[in-house]
């Protein structure tokens, strides 16, 4: 199955994914590519197979007091940040 | 011999009997990587300072007499695990200036048991690729032949070790990203059972696959170094809590009984011939030495790669969400408003193989596709898992090439993705089945006047590291394969 140029310009938004106009054929003919090759799938008979999420069987996740573990790092976390005041970050104003 | 191109157990006791100390060693290597690294671009970060100090502090423990089994031995990780105040950049634009604010527990378990850290190492942006290609950082070159790719996306470390930069290096493999690049440089690489390692700290990109390893030049090394990684941790939901075995004393396990599995689908028209050859050779090998082969059917297997391109792009759209140009990594210049803030910083930021991922995965989990690809793929993934699983009520291990051919020459494959992505088609079923896996040097190919490196690949069952070590390490008694060294490393 061929996507269509707007079918990726779609799919880029939601990725939250700026694609250049010069790099927009590109992704639409690689995109292509791929969604035709994993296209295959389909003939695989699954009827009545359990879709497998985790690939150890009988792994059940264990649970913790809830009790606070973490000490507060926020200067330190806070040094990888591109911009940041008072402790906290910013970004451009959202609400006019 | 020189001391680069012993292995960590030969170093480990030189250490112990003071035939050199850390610090020599560690300068040893330092000089090394100052001289040889840039051909190879196997480093992203070199840490010099910090090598230094941790050679003192072995050297003092050393004298002290209380060093472990690694104590004083250098080592590399790749730069997909967080080290506390040292950049850790994933290769990628995106966090070219992160500089990780913890450890990873693989980091911290390794620096416990007394190692010294040399660098981080290159590798495929965000771990996706097959051949180094798409770092940020611009590619790594194989050791063996300088016009060819050592493989991916662990290629830094692989390179590394196969020049003899560093003795041993972590990796991770999601799809084959240990065990191919061990494969093309020939190195033992393993990759664990899922949940053995725990991947707290090392940054993720498809968390149902991922998982922590070790490349090396030997399996015994392989065991030691998996070692002191393996095991519980709290920091990791998914990390199993089950003891660990010692894999070192198990590496006398005798191959006398062993029942192997021949891969039928890993022996397909894709399959180089002279990979082929050296692996019947291998076979051949194990069986004299009273190991049995039968034949094995994974009639689902063939499905593994197109599954792993719906799973894996699928979980990583979902992981690198977190890159978002706020807390941390590349903010892109002025933005307009915060929407421009996202598309630009991730588009600025993410290279085109992670971008193309993330799209793919963005595709298969949308509304209207989800049932179509991503359901669909689970439901495969769990048919191959059904396949292995009724394999190991027959046999101990399976065994088939790691990589269909040997090392390619850069740029060979980087115009259509998936002839790249074809390249883990031996490799990416062991992930999908969470199992563990090794690849070995099993001997070279010869192509354009060069000696290629060809790997043979061990799967066992879930948590089945011991036999897989014990099989390689006997292999690794009878043949010289991995005391090979690519010319001009000496």
């Amino acid at each position: 199955m061929s996507l269509t140029r707007s079918q990726v310009e779609g799919i880029a938004h939601l990725a939250r994914l700026e694609i250049t106009e010069a790099q927009m054929p590109v992704y639409v003919d690689s995109l292509s590519r791929i969604i035709d090759f994993v296209e295959q799938l389909a003939a695989a008979d699954t009827a009545g197979v359990e879709p497998m999420a985790h690939p150890l069987a009988d792994q059940t996740q264990r649970l913790r007091l809830d009790a606070v573990t973490e000490t507060d790092q926020r200067e330190k976390y806070q040094r990888n940040a591109p911009s940041v005041a008072a402790g906290l970050y910013l970004v451009p104003k959202v609400i006019e | 011999m020189s001391l680069h191109t012993l292995t960590v157990a030969e170093l480990a006791a030189g250490l112990k009997a003071r035939r050199f100390s850390s610090l020599d060693l560690t300068l040893h290597f330092l000089g090394r990587i100052e001289r040889l690294a840039p051909e190879l671009n196997a480093f992203v970060t070199i840490t010099a300072d910090r090598a230094l100090a941790d050679a003192r502090a072995a050297d003092e423990k050393i004298a002290r007499g209380d060093a472990g089994p690694l104590t004083g031995v250098p080592i590399a990780h790749k730069d997909i695990f967080c080290t506390d105040g040292i950049r850790t950049t994933c290769s990628s634009r995106m966090l070219a200036d992160f500089v990780a604010p913890y450890d990873a527990t693989v980091v911290e378990r390794w620096r416990a048991a007394g190692t010294v850290l040399l660098g981080k190492t290159n590798m495929d942006e965000f771990a996706m690729g097959s051949s180094n290609e798409t770092s940020f950082f611009g590619p790594v070159k194989n050791p063996w032949d300088l016009q060819r790719v050592p493989g991916g996306s662990s290629g830094g470390s692989a390179a590394a070790v196969a020049a003899c930069l560093a003795p041993a290096a972590s990796g991770t493999d999601t799809g084959g990203s240990i065990r191919q690049p061990a494969a093309l440089t020939s190195l033992t690489g393993i990759k664990p059972t899922y949940g053995r390692v725990s991947r707290y700290g090392m940054i993720a990109f498809a968390s149902s696959l991922d998982q922590a390893g070790v490349l090396t030049r030997s399996a015994e090394d392989a065991a030691l170094l998996l070692q002191a990684m393996s095991g519980h941790d709290l920091r990791d939901s998914t990390c199993v809590d089950a003891p660990v075995p010692d894999y070192v004393a198990e590496l006398a396990t005798p191959l006398k009984g062993l029942r192997i599995g021949l891969l039928r689908e890993f022996f397909d028209k894709g399959l180089d011939p002279q990979v082929e050859k050296r692996v019947r050779d291998a076979i051949d090998v194990l069986r004299q030495e009273g190991a049995t082969v039968t034949e094995v059917s994974l009639p689902s297997l063939p499905l593994s790669v197109p599954t792993y391109y719906v799973v894996a792009p699928a979980e990583c759209s979902s992981n690198l969400s977190r890159f978002d140009g706020v807390r941390f990594g590349h903010r892109c210049e002025n933005p307009r408003d915060l929407l421009d803030l996202y598309m630009r910083s991730r588009g600025e930021g993410f290279g085109a193989e992670v971008k193309r991922r993330i799209m793919t995965g963005t595709y298969v989990l949308s509304a209207g596709y989800y049932d179509a690809y991503y359901l669909q793929a689970q439901k495969v993934r769990a048919l191959i898992a059904a396949d292995f699983a009724r394999a190991f009520g027959a046999v101990d291990v399976l065994i088939g090439p790691t990589a269909p051919t040997a090392a390619f020459e850069l740029g060979a494959k980087t115009s259509d993705p998936i002839t790249m992505y074809l390249n883990d088609i031996y490799t990416i079923g062991a992930n999908l089945a969470g199992l563990p896996a090794i690849s070995i040097p099993c001997g070279f190919a010869s192509e354009g006047g060069k000696e290629l490196p060809v790997g043979l690949q061990l799967v066992g069952p879930h948590f089945g590291e011991s036999r897989l070590l014990s099989v390689s390490h006997q292999y690794q008694l009878l043949t010289e394969w991995h005391r090979r060294v690519p010319p001009g490393y000496e």
